[in-house]
Formats: structure tokens, C-alpha cells, sequence
């Protein structure tokens, strides 16, 4: 990957999470798509704000509902397999292929797939790991994003972007700071 | 300024519903954030912590010398002889899968049914979880005396010797019941960590720290986006574990309920199992939390509603295993089978009599007449002590079903006893011993309260929508 240089974004940093979500709105509104907001815990209404639906996305649940359906599936197949041609048991005559006794094991790797598959599904379409991020650089981000403060990261591959109106943009909104985020 | 009247008001009571709060007033996302990453952070380890670890770590060190001797001489030097092949091993583990259990309810369970107060408790139970596995899944496998040769016979792979598991076997249900709960588990409970890890390393002042807690958190950053999926995760792996969980302990009574012994072969117990199961890792939740929020005064996090609310769930799963008992009586009178009819008459009043009445003393007839007291499940003292006594009368409840059938079955001629060595007395404290240890590992070095979820139930966290509607949205 080339080095990338120049600008990573503009972050402001919030007090609330009310002026947070006041100003995600209003920079959508104003035509911004490239952002995300950093909070130190979920607000729902800060994805919304930013016209982020992550039910329509549909990624963590499609991965768990595949990944659980095809454990399931293995280990009911890989039983099937060794109880009837790998390793056959004859014992007084009864049925090879004694699915009831298969369906207990099937289901515990369809929920530990399933589990694995969402667990580790949603690091991979998060794109973690990732040790280094530009917004690390910032020199109030580590201190407040993951204890109490509340940011929000106009990019600058936005196509609106410019570092001078977006600037005036967030700085119209009420925040504690504005600070440009190098890569 | 004078008023009258105006009793002073307990500030942990909610003025509005009366009820105990769930985190005493005043916390800020700061001060949550602050006292909590200093417990780990701190350059200062209690001497306490030190002494508590030392004396843990000697009493696993017993479980080391118990478990070599027994690889060295074989399964003999335990007290399991015919008809008890299954003594300890399998009491302990049943005992402790069973203790894992609540961890997974209250972290999943609970999640699901949007009890937020789990919020405080809810990762030291799943670390709970964790090492109650570590403890109980190292019972089956010791059993097998030469472990080394297990992996052929509980895992199907590709040998040598062309040969395959037995997958009707309620032993092999085990291994993939209790590995796969091990190990959604682990993803479970690292998965919730990720934020706080997040934390940490933003926190944290030594290179060492801010490496190994940087590497552990992934380069989280707290993204909204990253967010929604992991809340999206979150809920998934809870509703995955909840049918787990149930299937865990079900699975294991799989164990005794396919086999034809009296006693054992009744359908009644898979849910009987996973109640009791449940009413025991509660008690194991208090016995951990009482101590733990008064040494490192995390009485503001872990609140007496949080204690009071297990009692509560202690009662009313205790009752479901008091039903469990008087079934099985019922059970033996109905079925007019004399077998029956004659273990439930030897669980009483045979030789190991003395076992089913500790069961039903600390089982039912402590816990399941005081717990109905409000003051005394408010009262700390005496829910630790009652968290204790449950456990014993729980590890007994393993006890009978196992020893009392086993040694007095069908034909008298087979009839024996049973007496456990000291070895097997040596390796359940040490489990004990290991239990304790990690521990007390775990709550030095990981966060042992959420802080992210912490955060959402403060009173910071609410986003004011009459000032969004006023201003935003222009």
C-alpha cells in the first residue's frame, strides 16, 4: 500500500452525546457521506444520524446464519459418514444411520459456528485488527473517545470536503475543538 | 428553607419507584471510567491481592502433585472401584459445568431480556464461566487416566489406526457440548472486552501496558460503525449461548438420564439439571461478588439491588430443583417399580442417608425459607453465608445422584460402597485452588466491571430529544 500523506480528516470533539448527535445530523443534512462518529459506548442514534443502517446491512447476521447452517450441516454429515461407511458398528442388529443420536452434536457445532462466524464476522467487516489508525494521531482522541468524550470525523475523501468550509462547518456546531487529522 | 417532616432519604433508593438503585448518584463517564481502569492500571497492587494469589496458587499447586501422582499410578489411587466408576470426577464436574452456568445466563440471558442491571456484574460472571470450564471439562479428561490417548477416542480425526468415535455415546455428546461452551465463551466474553481493552490502552501509562493492552484491543476506536456491528454481534452471540447454555447441562444429564440405573433414568432431568445448575452459579456469584465489591469498594457498581435481585433468582430457581426432588420421590411411588421404589427409600434412609438430608438442609430448607425476606437479601452478611451453604448442598445434590444409585443397583450382589482417597479430596480442593487463582489473575489485569456498558446506564448516556428536535434537523 502506498504511503498515504496530506489529511486524514477534520475532528471535532463534543461534551454530550446530544451535541454529538445534533452535529452528525446536521453535516449529513448538509451533504457530508464520508464521516463516523467515536464514542466510548453504542448510541443508536448517532448511526442514524450518519445514515448508517446496520439491519440493512445484513453482514454480522448473514455470516452467522451461514456459518451456523454449515457447522450444523459437517458435523451431521461427518457422523452420518463415519457411522455408516467409515466405521460401522453392529451391535445386535440395529440401524447404522441412527439420526436422533446425530442431531445432539450437529447442534452444538451449528451454534459454535455460528457463534465463531458472528464473533469474528464482525471484526472482519470492521476491518480489526487495525493497530494503527490516522485518528490515533490526533492529540485528543485517545484521551477522551474511549472514556467521555464525544467525536465526530469529517473525511476527507468526501467529495464535499474542503478544509476550509468544512472547518466552519463543525466549528457553527458547538464543539469543544476542531483539529486536523494527519494520516 | 425550613420544610418539615423530610425524613433524611436513603440516597441509594430511587425516589420515585422506591426501589434500590442500580448505580448509587453521581457517576460521570470520568469518574466510572477513572476508578474502574485505575483497579488495573495501578502501579499499586494491594498487598492483599499478593497474599490471596500465593495462597490460591499453593492450593492449585495441591491439584498439580494429585494430578501427576494419578498420571504416574493410574485411576487407582482414587477411591472409584466397582460399582462407583464414576465418583469424584464426575461429581465435580458436573458441579462445576453447572456453576459456569450462570455466568452465560447473566450475560446472555439477561441481555436478551434487557435486564440492564446485569451490566455491572456481568463480565466477572462470564469470567466466572470460563474458569469454572477450565475446572470441570479437566475432570472427564483425568478420568480417562492416560489423557494423552483420549484425543483418539473423544475427537473424530484421521488416525493411524483407522478407527472413529462413537457419536450414539452420551460421552462423546459431552465433548462437544462442554468444548463448544468453552469456547463460545471465550469469544464471548473477549468479545465484550474489546471497548474497555480499547480503553485501557488509551489509559494506560507504562510502554509494557499500553503494548500488550494496544495488541489485546485491536485497534479499537470506539466507530459507530464498528458499533452497530458489534451490538449486532453482541445480541447474536447471547442468543446463541442461551440455547447453549440450556443444551450444556441438559447434555450432561444425558449422561445419567440414558442409562437404566434407578434414579437416573427419569426425564425429568435435564431441566431439573440446568435449575439447579443456575441456583448454584448464583451462589457462586455472590460468593465472588460480596467479597470482591467490599475490597475494592465497588459498592456504588455492584449495588444491593444487584445482590437482592440474585437472592431472587436463587429462590425461584431453588424451588424448580425442590420440585426436582419431590418428583423423583413421586416418581419412585408411582412407577410402582420396587427398584425405584427402593432408591428413593436407600437415598433417605440407606448408608449414605446422611448425604441426601445435608442436600435437602442446605438446599431447600435454608435457603428457600429466609430468601423470601427482603431485609435478609439486603443483608450481605448473611447472602454470602447463604451463597456457601447452597454450593455444599448443590455439590451434595452430585453426591447422591451419583453415589447412592451406583452403589446399591439392581442385584445385590453387585452392591458396594464408597469411600473417596485422599487424592480425590486433593484434587477437588485444588480445583478449588485454580478456580481462586485465575481469579484473582483476572481481576488484576482485565477490567472486571464493563465500563462501555457501564456508561450506557448512567444518567450522561440519555440524549436529550427535545433539544435534538429543537435545534437539529435544520
Amino acid at each position: 500500500m502506498p504511503v498515504r500523506e496530506g489529511i486524514y480528516g477534520l475532528l471535532a470533539e463534543f461534551n454530550t452525546p446530544t451535541e454529538l448527535v445534533m452535529a452528525a445530523k446536521a453535516s449529513y443534512n448538509a451533504g457530508y457521506r464520508r464521516m463516523d462518529c467515536y464514542t466510548p459506548y453504542p448510541i443508536e442514534e448517532a448511526a442514524e444520524a450518519i445514515g448508517f443502517d446496520e439491519p440493512k446491512e445484513k453482514g454480522v447476521a448473514g455470516v452467522c446464519l451461514l456459518g451456523g447452517i454449515l457447522g450444523g450441516l459437517a458435523m451431521f454429515m461427518l457422523e452420518s459418514w463415519v457411522s455408516i461407511w467409515a466405521y460401522p458398528l453392529d451391535i445386535a442388529g440395529r440401524g447404522k444411520f441412527s439420526w436422533p443420536a446425530f442431531v445432539i452434536p450437529a447442534y452444538e457445532w451449528t451454534i459454535l459456528w455460528a457463534g465463531l462466524s458472528a464473533g469474528f464476522g464482525m471484526l472482519a467487516l470492521n476491518r480489526l485488527p487495525s493497530p494503527y489508525h490516522p485518528l490515533f494521531n490526533a492529540p485528543n482522541f485517545r484521551n477522551g473517545a474511549t472514556s467521555d468524550k464525544f467525536f465526530l470525523c469529517l473525511e476527507a475523501d468526501d467529495p464535499r470536503f474542503s478544509i476550509t468550509e468544512s472547518r466552519s462547518l463543525l466549528e457553527s456546531l458547538h464543539p469543544v475543538s476542531v483539529v486536523e487529522v494527519e494520516h | 428553607m425550613a420544610t418539615k417532616n423530610i425524613s433524611p432519604q436513603d440516597p441509594m433508593i430511587d425516589p420515585e419507584t422506591g426501589e434500590q438503585l442500580v448505580i448509587a448518584p453521581g457517576h460521570t463517564f470520568r469518574s466510572v471510567t477513572e476508578k474502574l481502569a485505575r483497579i488495573v492500571l495501578t502501579t499499586h497492587t494491594p498487598l492483599a491481592w499478593f497474599f490471596g494469589l500465593a495462597l490460591a496458587g499453593s492450593i492449585a499447586m495441591m491439584l498439580m502433585v494429585a494430578v501427576t501422582w494419578l498420571f504416574l499410578k493410574g485411576t487407582g489411587i482414587w477411591g472409584i472401584t466397582m460399582p462407583v466408576a464414576w465418583g469424584f470426577a464426575i461429581i465435580n464436574f458436573v458441579w462445576w459445568i453447572g456453576i459456569g452456568h450462570a455466568g452465560t445466563l447473566i450475560s446472555a440471558i439477561l441481555l436478551l431480556f434487557k435486564q440492564k442491571w446485569r451490566n455491572s456484574i456481568n463480565r466477572f460472571a462470564e469470567a466466572m464461566t470460563l474458569f469454572a470450564v477450565v475446572c470441570a471439562a479437566m475432570f472427564p479428561v483425568i478420568h480417562t487416566g492416560r489423557p494423552w490417548l483420549a484425543i483418539y477416542w473423544l475427537f473424530p480425526y484421521p488416525n493411524t489406526m483407522n478407527y472413529w468415535p462413537q457419536f450414539r455415546s452420551p460421552l462423546m455428546w459431552d465433548v462437544f457440548a462442554v468444548s463448544t461452551y468453552a469456547t463460545i465463551s471465550v469469544v464471548f466474553w473477549y468479545i465484550g472486552m474489546i471497548p474497555d481493552l480499547g480503553t485501557l490502552r488509551d489509559r494506560a501509562k507504562s510502554k509494557f501496558g499500553r503494548f500488550i493492552y494496544g495488541q489485546m484491543a485491536l485497534g479499537w476506536r470506539g466507530s459507530t460503525r464498528h458499533w452497530m456491528r458489534y451490538e449486532t454481534a453482541s445480541l447474536l452471540l447471547a442468543g446463541l449461548a442461551t440455547p447453549l447454555v440450556l443444551s450444556v447441562h441438559t447434555v450432561i444429564s444425558f449422561d445419567f438420564a440414558v442409562a437404566i440405573m434407578p434414579g437416573w433414568h427419569t426425564t425429568i432431568f435435564p431441566p431439573y439439571f440446568v435449575a439447579g445448575a443456575i441456583y448454584s452459579g448464583f451462589a457462586m456469584v455472590l460468593t465472588l461478588a460480596i467479597p470482591i465489591r467490599k475490597f475494592y469498594h465497588l459498592e456504588d457498581l455492584i449495588t444491593i439491588r444487584h445482590l437482592d435481585n440474585c437472592g431472587k433468582v436463587m429462590l425461584a430457581t431453588g424451588f424448580i430443583v425442590a420440585y426436582g426432588y419431590m418428583t423423583d420421590i413421586a416418581y419412585a411411588w408411582y412407577s410402582a417399580d420396587k427398584w425405584e421404589f427402593f432408591m428413593a427409600w436407600n437415598r433417605m434412609f440407606g448408608l449414605m442417608g446422611w448425604s441426601y438430608w445435608i442436600l435437602i438442609v442446605s438446599n431447600i430448607a435454608i435457603p428457600l425459607t429466609t430468601l423470601w425476606s427482603r431485609r435478609l437479601r439486603q443483608n450481605v452478611a448473611f447472602l454470602f453465608i447463604v451463597s456457601l451453604i447452597v454450593n455444599t448442598g448443590m455439590w451434595f445434590e452430585r453426591f447422591v445422584i451419583v453415589v447412592t444409585s451406583l452403589t446399591r443397583d439392581y442385584l445385590p450382589s453387585s452392591w458396594g460402597t464408597y469411600r473417596a482417597t485422599r487424592w480425590d479430596y486433593m484434587t477437588f480442593v485444588g480445583t478449588l485452588g485454580l478456580f481462586t487463582f485465575l481469579f484473582f489473575l483476572f481481576i488484576r489485569f482485565l477490567p472486571m466491571i464493563p465500563m462501555s456498558e457501564i456508561r450506557q446506564i448512567l444518567p450522561g448516556a440519555k440524549i436529550d430529544e427535545a433539544e435534538l428536535q429543537h435545534k437539529g434537523g435544520d
